[in-house]
This record gives C-alpha cells, sequence and structure tokens, in this order.
C-alpha cells in the first residue's frame, strides 16, 4: 500500500464520507473543523491531553499475553489490548476527554451526546463533570432498559438522560434526537459524538483520538516480542476501537486486520448489525458508508445482544479499507459472542464488554488455524460488567 | 416544465402584488390517494408552489409534526417511485409547480440520473435535499440541471455572509431561507436578526426569497413575507390535513397571500 492519506479535505475516505448535513450544521462542522487543526499543532492543547489521558484515564494501558486462552487453543499467541482497563471501563474516554478539551477551546459550555450501551454516555458525562460542563445525553428507550445502571451513572456524574421512544429506541435514534438537539442549540452545545460516524470532521477526530490504541500496541509488541503482530482484531459498531487500533498499522501490510461486526441471529436472518459484511452504500448521518437498508433507502434496524454494536451503519473510513481490502470484515453471532464471554472469563479471569466478545470469538476461531510462532492482538474495548445481568438471563433463558 | 415554469408561476403571481404562499405536505400521510385531491385542492387555494415531502425512516432536519406525518406515510407503504407514478398521473390536472422534498437516501438509492429523469416525466419542477449542503452538491446538482430541474439551495441563520451570498448567487427556482435555528415545526416569534437575514439574502438573489421552519400563523407569514417574498409552511399546513381542517388552510394562505384583505 502506498503513503495512506484519508480523509481528503472535503473529508472524503476514497468515495465514502462527506458532509451531507442540513446548512445550518455547517458553520458548527467548519469551526470544528479549523479548531481542530489548529489544536493539533498546539502543544498546550497535547500536553493537557496527554496529561489527563495519564493522570486520570489510567493510560497506557496494558498488552497482555493471554497465556492460557493460547493454551487452550494451542494455536496463535493471543494478546489483549486492555482498553476495559481505562477509566470508566472502555476506550470511549479516549475520544470523550479529546472532545471535552476542544469544546472548551471552542468556548462552548454545553455537549450533547448519544448512547448506545451507555458507555459513551457515561465516557461523555465524566469528562463533562471533570471539566464542567453542562451534558445531555440521548439513549433509546430500549437501551435504557438494557443499561438501567449506565443510565443511573450519568445522572450521578451529573448528566441530564433523555429517553428516545422513535424508531427501535436504539442507538440510531439516539443519533437522530442528538443530531435534532444539536440542530437547534448549536450556537452554545458541541456534539460529541461517539464513534467514527457522522459527517467530517467527526470520523477523522475520533479515529485520531482513539489511535493511541494502536499506536501503544505497536510499541508495546515490539518491545515484548521484538516484532509486529501478524494479526489484529477488533469490534466493529460505528468502528471507533477498530478504527483507533488499526490506523497505526494501515501502512504495515504483514499484519492482517480483522473488523468483527455483530452476527446477531446470523446475517442470513434479518436480525443482525453486520453493515459491511451485507449492507449496501448509502447515506446516514451525514456520511456516505455502508448501511442496512430496505429497497427504497429506508434505513433497517439493527440487532445484537450487544447495544454497542447495534447500529445499521458504519464509519466510512471502514467502509474504504474495506474497498481498498486493507480490513477484512467477518461477523460473529450472539450466540459465538456470548460463549467467547465465558471462555475470556474462566480461562483469564477477564470478563469482556459483550462488544469485545466478538472481537475474542473471532479470535478463538482464527488461532487455531494459526501457527503457534503468531501473534494475534485482540483490541479489548470494555470490560463487561454491564452486561453481566443481561448474559445472566439470556444464559437463563429469561 | 421544471425551473423555467417555477420562475415564469411565480413571477406571474408576484405581478398581482401577491406574497408567495408555498405549503409543505408530506406524500402518502392519509394514503398516496389523497395526494391528487390534496394538490389540486392547494392549487385552486392559490398557492405558489407545492412542497412534496418523502417520507424518510431518519429526517434529522424535522420536529415532531413532520416525523409523525413521515412515520404515518411509511407505515402506509410509500415509497419515492410510488409517489413519482402518482404525480405523473395526474399530470396534466396542474398549473402549480411542484417541488419534492427529500432527504439524500431515498435519491441515492432510487438512482440520481433515474430519479432526475423521473422527476421530469412526473411533471416535478425542482427539488430540495435539506442534507446536501453547498459543499456536497456536486453530488445532485448536474443531474437535476440536465433535466432543467430547479435545484433549491437553503441558507441558514447560522451561515457566515460569505457562506449566505455564494448559496444566494447559487440559487435556482427559488431561495429557501431558514428562518429558525432549528428543525421543522412551529415557533413563536422572529426576532430582529431575522429581517436582516432575510433583506441581505434578497439582495443578493436573482430569485424569490422564502421563509421557512416555523411559520404558523398568519401573522408571523405576514410579518415574514414583508421582509422577502413569501413563505414556507410545512408543519401546521400537514397538522391541518392530518385533522381534516382544511378551511383552516384556506384561510391561512388567503390571509398570506393578500394580506390587505385583512390588512
Amino acid at each position: 500500500m502506498t503513503t495512506y492519506t484519508a480523509p481528503d479535505k472535503n473529508g472524503r475516505y476514497g468515495n465514502f464520507g462527506g458532509r451531507f448535513v442540513p446548512e445550518l450544521l455547517m458553520p458548527a462542522l467548519l469551526e470544528l473543523e479549523t479548531v481542530y487543526e489548529k489544536a493539533k499543532l498546539d502543544p498546550a492543547f497535547q500536553e493537557s491531553l496527554d496529561y489527563y489521558l495519564k493522570q486520570y484515564i489510567g493510560r497506557e494501558t496494558p498488552l497482555y499475553f493471554a497465556e492460557h486462552l493460547t493454551q487452550k487453543l494451542s494455536g496463535a499467541q493471543i494478546y489483549l489490548k486492555r482498553e476495559d482497563l481505562n477509566h470508566t471501563g472502555a476506550h470511549k474516554i479516549n475520544n470523550t476527554i479529546g472532545q471535552a478539551l476542544l469544546t472548551k477551546r471552542m468556548g462552548k459550555q454545553k455537549v450533547v451526546a448519544e448512547t448506545g450501551a451507555g458507555q459513551h454516555g457515561v465516557a461523555t458525562a465524566t469528562v463533562c463533570a471533570l471539566l464542567d460542563l453542562d451534558c445531555i445525553v440521548f439513549m433509546g428507550e430500549e437501551d435504557i432498559r438494557r443499561q438501567k445502571l449506565n443510565v443511573f451513572r450519568m445522572e450521578l456524574l451529573g448528566a441530564e438522560v433523555r429517553s428516545v421512544s422513535q424508531g427501535s429506541g436504539t442507538l440510531k435514534d439516539a443519533v437522530n434526537e442528538a443530531l435534532r438537539y444539536w440542530v437547534n442549540n448549536v450556537e452554545d452545545t458541541h456534539y460529541i459524538l461517539g464513534s467514527v460516524v457522522g459527517p467530517h470532521p467527526f470520523p477523522q477526530i475520533v479515529r485520531d483520538l482513539q489511535s493511541v490504541i494502536g499506536k501503544e500496541t505497536k510499541q508495546q509488541i515490539v518491545e515484548q516480542t521484538g516484532s509486529l503482530p501478524d494479526a489484529v482484531i477488533a469490534c466493529v459498531g460505528g468502528g471507533s476501537n477498530a478504527m483507533g487500533m488499526f490506523y497505526p498499522f494501515i501502512e504495515d501490510n504483514e499484519v492482517k486486520l480483522y473488523g468483527v461486526e455483530a452476527g446477531g441471529a446470523g446475517i442470513e436472518t434479518k436480525q443482525h448489525a453486520a453493515t459491511l459484511s451485507s449492507g449496501s452504500i448509502g447515506i446516514l448521518h451525514g456520511t456516505m458508508t455502508h448501511l442496512l437498508q430496505d429497497d427504497h433507502g429506508q434505513i433497517e434496524e439493527a440487532f445484537s445482544i450487544s447495544a454497542g454494536l447495534d447500529y445499521p451503519g458504519v464509519g466510512p473510513e471502514h467502509s474504504h479499507l474495506h474497498a481498498l481490502k486493507r480490513v477484512s470484515y467477518t461477523s460473529i453471532t450472539d450466540e459465538e459472542a456470548l460463549e467467547a464471554f465465558q471462555i475470556l472469563s474462566r480461562t483469564e479471569g477477564i470478563i469482556p464488554a459483550l462488544e469485545s466478545a466478538h472481537a475474542v470469538a473471532y479470535a478463538l476461531k482464527l488461532a487455531t488455524k494459526m501457527d503457534p510462532k503468531e501473534k494475534i492482538v485482540i483490541c479489548l474495548s470494555g470490560r463487561g460488567d454491564k452486561d453481566v445481568e443481561q448474559v445472566k438471563n439470556t444464559l437463563e433463558g429469561k | 416544465m421544471g425551473k423555467a415554469n417555477m420562475e415564469n408561476y411565480f413571477k406571474q403571481k408576484q405581478s398581482k402584488g401577491d406574497n408567495l404562499f408555498v405549503p409543505y405536505i408530506m406524500a402518502g400521510d392519509g394514503g398516496l390517494e389523497v395526494l391528487k385531491e390534496r394538490v389540486l385542492f392547494l392549487q385552486d387555494c392559490g398557492v405558489a408552489a407545492i412542497e412534496i415531502g418523502i417520507p424518510f425512516s431518519d429526517p434529522v432536519a424535522d420536529g415532531p409534526t413532520i416525523q409523525a406525518a413521515g412515520k404515518r406515510a411509511l407505515e402506509n407503504g410509500t415509497t419515492l417511485s410510488g409517489v413519482l407514478k402518482a404525480l405523473q398521473a395526474f399530470k396534466d390536472e396542474r398549473k402549480v409547480p411542484i417541488i419534492l422534498m427529500t432527504y439524500v437516501n431515498p435519491v441515492y438509492r432510487y438512482g440520481l440520473a433515474s430519479f432526475a429523469q423521473d422527476c421530469a416525466i412526473a411533471g416535478v419542477d425542482g427539488v430540495i435535499v435539506p442534507d446536501i449542503p453547498i459543499e456536497e452538491e456536486k453530488f445532485i446538482a448536474d443531474e437535476l440541471q440536465s433535466e432543467s430541474l430547479a435545484f433549491i439551495r437553503l441558507a441558514a441563520l447560522t451561515s457566515t455572509k460569505d457562506r449566505l451570498i455564494e448559496i444566494a448567487e447559487r440559487s435556482e427556482g427559488f431561495l429557501y431561507a431558514v428562518a429558525v435555528t432549528g428543525t421543522t415545526g412551529a415557533r413563536e416569534a422572529y426576532g430582529d436578526e431575522v429581517k436582516a437575514y432575510l433583506e441581505m439574502l434578497k439582495s443578493n438573489s436573482s430569485v424569490p426569497v422564502l421563509a421557512g421552519f416555523g411559520v404558523s400563523t398568519p401573522e408571523q407569514a405576514q410579518t415574514l413575507s414583508s421582509y422577502c417574498d413569501g413563505v414556507i409552511v410545512g408543519s401546521t399546513i400537514v397538522e391541518f390535513f392530518h385533522r381534516g381542517d382544511t378551511e383552516k388552510i384556506q384561510q391561512l394562505i388567503q390571509d398570506t397571500t393578500h394580506p390587505a384583505i385583512i390588512g
């Protein structure tokens, strides 16, 4: 692969991406782009970001050799990038801390965000408490039901959680409402989008902020083993942990990259969220990308046991990397993810988030086909505490 | 048909001293079978053009009233191709210009070139796509141009002066001036900044400037019309049709078009 430079100045990743938004939002997107470009070059901004990443979030996170899981599979060596050990329990805060600092730079005092599983909402509410910003989080009513404790967490942190009953009451609908709120309050509010989706410059900002995952991983694996990994695996809903993990490896062609989508009840059914594996190209939430949609361009509902992967679109850069064939996208069913959730808990004493369990499940398949000298890194994007009750109910057949 | 038809029709209305009144209706709300009846009714009320909304699953620029109408329309099985066929069927009974308002994804899925061709066949004169700002308009503008359809641009209160001038200069058919910082739906009042904004657009645009979003009463419609060439009324019309209150629609149109009568 030649030098990778996406996105271009129009926010395009090949044919994907762009800024398909009402004119009302364009000035805010252009302002965000300008502020971000300046911040990137400002050592004071980077210093402040690094400070919070280290002292508040607890980076760097370990790259852990999963010895027992490796022995059990007797295939490739498995390493876990422990994003579950970040403050608030997932990779989401890498992005929210950066965007909250940008909010301050723009002189805005209010923040709006969407959330699916609640992880991004908690990560946003957390940094808003830290930096004294007002925070409103939109969350689908179905997700509120599935993730009650995260709702309470956000409220404890001083955020206002607004329930969204439109559509299927999940992440897509929460994004719609957050966008509408932003349209109505754009002059004093920043939208902290939680994934590498939405209009430019969001996919770029979120990727850049999350790429701390891949940068650390690259350095750690070389320090620990003397060479790059053979395969890197991450789960993909909107795809922010995956983009953050993959981005620093894009030009390292010898490293195979795997994005794992939520296969729900199976991609042969309509009950899944495997956008790249079985969707088609369209435009949703301001960006051109792969979507689950019907023949008339109406967006279809996504289904997954994991609320964080339950999104009928995907980041435009994933569509681009899919078209370039640089990343292989595959899917894992609810059942396989549940099994991996239990296997990792028992073998390593690490309870993964259901989202991350999709990446683990694919690693279980891939490792056995690989040589014991080869290495796989799994992005363990979050911890599973939030999912324990749901998994219990599912396993007990409730 | 197309852009020229729309611009001529507006000139005829304006030569009589009328304010331009453009109602918005949601295609398929109440069933696609009432589309013809509603369009001809509005034509008889003396409107300057009719904006026909295509329902979309994720209408982020719309407030609760139009969201609800779109949901009803989708539940009735309304599709873009269905709407185009329905419009084609009574093309010869219309003089009033027809504008489709659709989010970009249904159009992209339909195929951009086929969409423009089928709009021309159905007697559509112009198209509004609320999620295409000037940065992305290449995406669709050329296809619409080749069928002589007006691509109607939207201006916003948040836009910088330079952007507003660029949008005004590019405008075709009419310039859609969004008069609130927000989604569609009723608002209480418009401030002085709206007056300055509309007057600025007016002085930079060669086509009529119409104010929309939030207009719900004759008083608001008259006030805004005094700053520009007229108004677009969406949520209020949608709600009146939904309730079957066509007399109120007629009254609102009359009061706005010829304010002198109630003056």
